[in-house]
């Protein structure tokens, strides 16, 4: 079991079932992701034989009660996804997407027959699903999206094109977002198979290797009423989505430092240069060194307070933001200094630095850009709104 | 099949061990405590025998307080009730006194159709409990089991002994100590992690086992000293660059005359 950095002692905030599903998750991870990651991330490969297992463990909406599931708290959610996240980023994806970005809507917005039929499935495993936001001309500002469901008979018809889409050529079912006639945003459940809808991989990542990112194509893809999210109205209800899933990536990417952190901080111990000192015992690497060790301790208390507040209701978007930024910033910044540290080794995949350094570029990104999180704190602020969307 | 298992707390294997002040315990501050390893092996097997048919398993564990995470962890995996036996700070690795405190607990629970253990705890690597509470229960028992068999009253046991495997039958009840081999422990999952909190712990005093603690703790063995292992020296390098063959001579004698091992 790994041991976790833990300056402040902030293990005294968590409680005891917290820590249990932590070090239960942990265990999992080092056990049973940290053998062949390297390996599945350098074959560019998801490691699916691993969904069943996530599943038997209660990963897939874990912070949720409905239908059984194990309703943990928002920290002790939290704390599953650095643990995954600790193993790698894609796999931390894998579990956000199906939770925050499938399960949520459905919870949220959906009908109970759409419940009924997908919340044990994807809590089980026995259905994957994605989420169809992004496409190839909108990222940051999806309000502009070209994806329409007009309507026809009783039903909807949907043509468009998402691109950038986790779990996308995995999935059996995507909610997809698309203006209607009206320019309002709803959301849709599109199956697997379903006539004119196709998933496209995309190839050549350098990043989240071990996860699957597809392009989705609509084209006149029929649907029945009954796969429109009944309660989801206007962006707002992607962007409820986004916060949830925004929560958990800022748990998600302090796995990732605490990892790469670790690595550096043995590594620096052992490696030996000039007067046979370790490393470790020079100023410079210290200062590194000191560097995460500070930062990671700061994000812990910030995405604590952040489950804390989600808990009592009072979570809004805005701390969302402000802790996704962060989280994601200092990891980075961790894994580029531990990058240095390791020297030529810091680019290979015997250490793990790289791997988590090529993926924090993708969580950097995704899920709202670091200077779009800048921009949301911005407002709120300044009271100005920096990246209104300009007329289309 | 009613069962129980008996589930020790020791400190996770991955733990630095430093000595306590008085010189025969560990510190232990900053140890986080697990469920023995071996342990595990025998509460899966137990639940699964529950699973496969039908039955009830106990999991029991004499400690102090940090032992009802143990039992929780135990709850979560799949056992169905936990019961506590307080105290055991003075019998800390007196494995007779452990043994005749859970002997006392099985036959005051009574009722179970098999008891299991692990074949030893981890960090003490005694290999007794188990053994002695099947004496003192006047029970059968096989010891490093890596298969079972259950049918007609019966176990089949199969446990690896030099060179084979030994098959014995013994009647139920019987203590049967778990070996590694035996099977795969699952994880807890998240949902049993949450069921495990709300579950009531049972838990009883050595006193209300009618024992008496501080005559237990003086009894049997005890702990003089502990010493951690000697520092690893730094090795030796022999320069093989200049004359390889005088190098081979001398790390010949070496190995022959100072490590002994050729
Ligand atoms: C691996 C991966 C997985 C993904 N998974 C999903 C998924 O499952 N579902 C989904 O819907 N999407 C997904 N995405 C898409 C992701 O959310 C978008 O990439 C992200 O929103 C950014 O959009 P973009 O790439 O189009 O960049 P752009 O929006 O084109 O931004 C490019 C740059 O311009 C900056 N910028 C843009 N607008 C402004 C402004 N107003 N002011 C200042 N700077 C600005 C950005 O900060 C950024 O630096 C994924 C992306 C990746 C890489």
């Amino acid at each position: 079991m790994t041991e976790h950095l833990d300056l402040l002692r902030l293990d005294e905030l968590l409680s005891e079932d917290e820590k249990t599903v932590r070090d239960m998750v942990g265990r999992w991870v080092d056990e049973r992701v940290l053998p062949g990651i390297e390996q599945w991330a350098y074959e560019g490969r998801f490691p699916r034989e691993l969904i069943p297992e996530m599943a038997e463990l209660g990963l897939f909406g874990a912070s949720y009660s409905d239908y059984g599931l194990p309703g943990v708290s928002s920290v002790a959610y939290g704390l599953v996804l650095q643990e995954l996240e600790r193993g790698d980023s894609g796999l931390r994806s894998f579990v956000s997407v199906q939770s925050a970005l499938v399960m949520y809507p459905i919870l949220r917005f959906g009908s109970s027959e759409q419940k009924d039929r997908w919340i044990p499935a994807l809590a089980e495993g026995r259905a994957i699903g994605c989420f169809g936001l992004t496409e190839p001309d909108f990222g940051s500002n999806p309000a502009g999206m070209r994806t329409r469901a007009r309507r026809r008979g009783e039903g909807w018809v949907l043509s468009g094109e998402k691109a950038w889409i986790t779990n996308g050529n995995l999935a059996d079912l995507a909610v997809v977002w698309a203006k209607d006639d009206e320019g309002e945003v709803r959301g849709f459940l599109v199956e697997r198979g379903t006539p004119g809808f196709s998933v496209v991989e995309h190839k050549g990542k350098y990043s989240l290797r071990a996860s699957v990112t597809s392009q989705l194509v609509l084209e006149d893809v029929e649907l029945p009423d009954a796969a429109r999210l009944p309660a989801a109205h206007g962006l707002k209800a992607p962007l409820a989505c986004l916060t949830q899933a925004r929560y958990g990536i800022a748990w998600g990417t302090l796995g990732a430092a605490m990892a790469v952190f670790r690595t550096a901080l043995d590594y620096a111990r052992i490696r030996v240069q000039f007067g046979g000192k370790p490393i470790a015992a020079h100023q410079m690497v210290q200062e590194k060194l000191v560097w995460m060790a500070n930062e990671i301790t700061k994000a812990q208390l910030v995405v604590w307070r952040l489950g804390r507040l989600k808990d009592e209701g009072t979570l809004t978007h805005v701390q969302v933001s402000l802790g996704k930024r962060n989280s994601c910033w200092m990891a980075r910044e961790c894994a580029r200094l531990a990058r240095e540290i390791l020297g030529a080794n810091g680019i290979v995949n015997e250490y793990p630095v790289m791997r988590h350094l090529m993926n924090l570029e993708s969580v950097f990104t995704y899920e709202g850009t670091h200077d779009i999180h800048t921009l949301v704190l911005g407002k709120h602020l300044t009271g100005f709104g920096a990246f209104e969307p300009g007329p289309e | 099949m009613r069962s129980c298992v008996l589930l020790a707390c020791v400190p996770d294997t991955a733990s630095v061990i430093k000595l306590g002040a008085a010189g025969n315990r560990i510190d232990e501050a900053g140890i986080k405590w697990v469920i023995s390893p071996y342990d595990e092996f025998a509460l899966e097997e137990a639940v699964r025998i529950k699973e496969a048919g039908s039955g009830h398993v106990t999991v029991i564990s004499y400690g102090p307080d940090r032992v009802q995470a143990t039992l929780r962890d135990g709850l979560a995996r799949g056992a169905d009730a936990a019961v506590q036996v307080t105290g055991g700070e003075t019998t800390f690795g007196n494995a007779l006194a452990i043994a005749r405190v859970l002997a006392a607990a099985i036959r005051k629970l009574g009722g179970f159709d098999l008891v299991w253990a692990g074949v030893k705890g981890v960090g003490s690597d005694n290999s007794l409990v188990g053994a002695m509470v099947a004496e003192l229960c006047d029970l059968p028992h096989v010891s490093g089991v890596l298969k079972a068999e259950f049918g007609g009253g019966k176990v089949v046991a199969h446990r690896e002994v030099d060179g084979g495997m030994e098959v014995i039958e013994a009647p139920l009840p019987c203590v049967l100590t778990a070996q590694k081999g035996l099977n795969e422990p699952r994880y807890p999952s998240l949902k049993g992690i949450m069921a495990s909190k709300k579950a009531a712990i049972q838990t009883m005093s050595v006193a209300d086992l009618g024992l008496d603690e501080a005559a237990l703790a003086g009894a049997g063995c005890r702990w003089r000293s502990l010493a951690l292992p000697p520092a690893k020296g730094g090795g030796m390098i022999l320069n093989g660059e200049t004359d390889p063959a005088a190098a081979a001579r001398e790390l010949a004698r070496l190995l022959r005359e100072q490590a002994k091992v050729i």
